[in-house]
């Protein structure tokens, strides 16, 4: 699935890198658990989750996951902003829950990890 | 090919320094993609855990052609049973490392699968030295 149209599936707000809003996942995973994160084997993947700090982004690049979306409305430091700017990592915001953000992409066709 | 890089504990911002070098050194080098994963989530495992619960440390990293190997020494608690440590779930972490998303008890358990040469030492008071080293082909 396009980032573009799980953007507009969301209305999420596009944070940095609306220039790869182009680029194809293949699944999603959603947690609030970075150690959980880690031991997933993610390949282009969408991260959903409600944490908002500089080591989502640290464990996205170290991960290669392409898009992260913050869900609840969390909102995202100058500093991770210009981090997911750096390693080219599409960063949203999105003002419902992580329950229905996974239920509306599930149900429009983004695969889960497993 | 020889690097150094110093981690402070409670330093969450310069976490995951020194794997994110090693990963744009290795992915220079044209590694396989999936050895870069295995090896960088295995640092980053290891830096995480020096931020979380030690007061200092360094990680040492060799790279070679076919084989890289990472120390990462740290100053702090040490760990009384690393068998316990090594247990999936069991975890000393504070409530802040916790609120950073770490802290599961998963940190040990994932260095040693994504190493192919895990070693783990720990004096009680003084500190812990963990080896990582993955072929690169």
């Amino acid at each position: 699935m396009k980032l573009s149209e799980i953007s507009e599936l969301l209305h999420t707000s596009v944070l940095c890198n609306k220039d790869l809003l182009s680029t194809e996942v293949e699944n999603g995973f959603a947690s609030d658990l970075l150690s959980d994160v880690l031991t997933i084997p993610v390949h282009n993947t969408l991260l959903i989750t409600g944490l908002s700090n500089i080591q989502v982004l640290r464990t996205a690049e170290i991960l290669d996951i392409r898009a992260i979306i913050l869900v609840r409305n969390k909102q995202a430091s100058d500093e991770m902003i210009e981090m997911a700017q750096r390693c080219g990592i599409v960063l949203m915001t999105y003002s419902g829950s992580m329950f229905k953000a996974c239920g509306i992409l599930y149900s429009n066709g983004l695969k889960p990890v497993y | 090919m020889h690097l150094e890089f110093n981690t402070e504990g409670g330093d969450f911002a310069n976490a995951g320094a020194a794997s994110s070098s090693v990963k744009n050194i290795l992915r220079k080098m044209g590694i396989d993609p999936a050895i870069i994963r295995r090896v960088v989530v295995a640092i980053y495992e290891a830096e995480v855990n020096v931020v979380a619960h030690a007061y200092r440390g360094k990680v040492l990293v060799d790279i070679q052609p076919e084989e890289i190997c990472v120390r990462v020494v740290d100053e702090g608690p040490g760990i009384a049973d690393i068998e316990l440590a090594m247990t999936e779930g069991y975890s000393t972490a504070s409530e802040k490392v916790r609120e950073m998303g770490f802290g599961a008890g998963m940190g040990l358990p994932n260095i040693k699968k994504n190493a192919d040469v895990f070693k783990i030492e720990s004096v009680v008071g003084q500190g812990t030295d963990v080896w990582i080293c993955n072929k690169l082909s």
